[in-house]
């Protein structure tokens, strides 16, 4: 019975993206949308991404540096490990959890209002093909935006692991320096950029799905706005996985 | 030409359409009546395939609508112009954006030209000048006629309209009906008109189908309303004490 409607479910759901996949009627609409939408994720998204950057580094580099007391591993280690878990784990999918939370949901309201209004049926009316002008600019806005999202989380990280160790001593300026340069793999910087691509799509294509066929009325909404984030979430972690597994 | 077949819908175990089979005309106001919850806005939601029938067909012409794919339904639908019973205007859009979106997305005009033909469609609702207003700052008429402008910005050859004038005045009522007639009748128009409004009826009631229960319990056009002595139509045209005097005393009864 479960095993059914989660099928039903994924079944719709790549319908849904099939029918999203279409030449646009017109394509400075869709340009036009495009836009809005890279603006309100990407733009939109910057402080709260930045501030949750700053403190993953910083407390990485803090419980890094208390595990090393008195141990043999050289201090600068502390700029290294905060490197390295931030760009292959921390920043994709920290970064994109909080996305989830606040794109997602936000897109699922979107889209589900306009369902619930009986916007889309005006749409549809008129010709147009909702699934693509409604899903596919928001999927592309999010492809582009949330790797270039990632990737200065990556950075501000680094940022933030120095500022908590340095200023009060507990690590020097060269150390961290010479930890955050050694033992460098650019293959994980790939890697970041495969993960914020994959939490990307899955962070705007689930809510755009659960928006897209919600019915009743407000709790419905609300309700789908929470299996939005919810759903999300479940997938970009288990994507995590598979892409640990997978290319590493 | 638009025909129903034997069309059926059910929602669960409720029959609401129990085999509708009728015609619609071009360059005419083909109404639908029928009281509050007869089925009136599922069967015009079946006409274009908002909602799927359980049963039964719908023909454009010769094609019957439920066979095409989905290309071909857009394709039919870019003809198709309608009027929503909650007008669905678009609300974080102006009334000009709103009107001019059909054109932004399937023409390519030049921004005057989309501003020429959205004013002349604003103007033939008599909203001119409420280009710049929000859905949520005009009231119920202006945003029913507002979704009329938007309903004919593309010289639709298919025109649903659902409750065009409830809650307007009468007499903005009568304006909008006749604006609609003008157009059917100018343009040679297919018009499906849902009302429940008896002004309506009398006024543009070209063919006539009530809706009673699911079925089709009376056809006819404005003419034949009074001279019917269907149980049903009295009943609804002339729903009140007053009407159904006046009725009396225009038969000489
Ligand atoms: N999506 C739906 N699911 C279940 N039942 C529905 C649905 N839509 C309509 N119905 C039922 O179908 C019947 C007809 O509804 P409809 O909206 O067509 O009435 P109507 O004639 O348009 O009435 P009104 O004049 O009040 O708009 C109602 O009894 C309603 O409960
Ligand atoms: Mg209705």
């Amino acid at each position: 019975m479960i095993i059914n409607r989660f099928l039903a479910h994924v079944g719709r759901y790549f319908q849904l993206l099939g029918t999203a996949i279409a030449r646009p009627e017109k394509a400075s609409m869709y340009y036009r949308e495009t836009m809005r939408q890279m603006n309100d994720i990407g733009v939109g998204s910057l402080v709260i991404v930045v501030l949750i950057a700053v403190f993953i580094g910083a407390v990485t580099a803090i419980q890094f540096a208390y595990q090393l007391q008195d141990s043999f591993v050289p201090r600068y280690y502390i700029g290294y490990i905060v490197r390295d878990t931030t760009i292959i784990e921390l920043a994709p999918t920290i970064t994109c959890l909080v996305l989830a939370g606040k794109v997602g949901s936000n897109l699922a309201a979107e889209i589900g209002g306009m369902r619930q209004k009986e916007h889309i049926d005006a749409m549809e009316i008129m010709g147009v093909n909702t699934a693509a002008y409604l899903i596919m600019p928001k999927i592309i806005g999010a492809l582009i935006m949330i790797p270039m999202l990632v990737a200065i989380a990556a950075f501000v990280s680094i940022l933030g692991g120095y500022l908590a160790t340095v200023p009060v001593g507990l690590i020097s300026h060269s150390e961290y320096e010479l930890g955050v340069r050694s033992y460098f793999i650019p293959y994980n910087i790939t890697l970041m950029f495969i993960k914020s691509f994959v939490f990307a799509f899955i962070l705007t294509s689930v809510p755009c799905y659960q928006g897209y066929y919600v019915k009743g009325g407000s709790i419905e909404l609300g309700r789908a706005s929470t299996n939005a984030v919810v759903f999300s979430d479940i997938l970009i972690l288990l994507f995590d996985y598979l892409i640990a597994v997978v290319f590493t | 030409m638009i025909r129903t077949e034997n069309l059926i819908k059910a929602f669960g175990d409720t029959t609401v359409l129990k085999g509708i089979t009728t015609e619609f005309y071009p360059g005419k106001t083909n109404l639908i009546i029928g009281r509050s919850g007869a089925g009136k806005t599922v069967l015009l939601k079946l006409l274009v395939g908002l909602h799927k029938p359980t049963d039964g067909c719908v023909w454009y012409g010769d094609t019957d609508f439920f066979s095409l794919d989905k290309k071909a339904v857009r394709a039919i639908r870019m003809e198709v112009g309608m009027l929503f019973q909650a007008s669905a205007l678009f609300d974080s859009m102006t009334v000009e954006e709103n009107v001019r979106f059909p054109l932004d997305m399937f023409t390519n005009m030049t921004a005057k030209e989309k501003l020429m033909q959205v004013n002349s469609c604003l103007e033939r609702v008599s909203l001119e000048g409420a280009n710049k207003k929000y859905p949520s700052e005009t009231s119920g008429g202006m945003q029913k006629r507002v979704g009329i402008a938007r309903a004919i910005v593309l010289d639709p050859k298919y025109l649903f309209c659902d409750e065009p004038n409830s809650g307007l005045d009468p007499k903005t009522s009568i304006v909008i009906d006749e604006l609609i007639k003008d157009i059917t009748v100018e343009k040679n128009i297919t018009t499906v008109i849902n009302t429940h409004d008896m002004n309506s009826v009398m006024e543009v009631g070209d063919n006539i189908i009530l809706l009673y229960k699911g079925e089709i319990t009376w056809r006819g056009s404005k003419e034949d309303v009074l001279e019917s002595d269907n149980e049903y139509l009295q009943d609804f045209i002339f729903a009140s004490p007053f009407l159904q005097r006046l009725r009396a005393r225009a038969l000489g009864k």
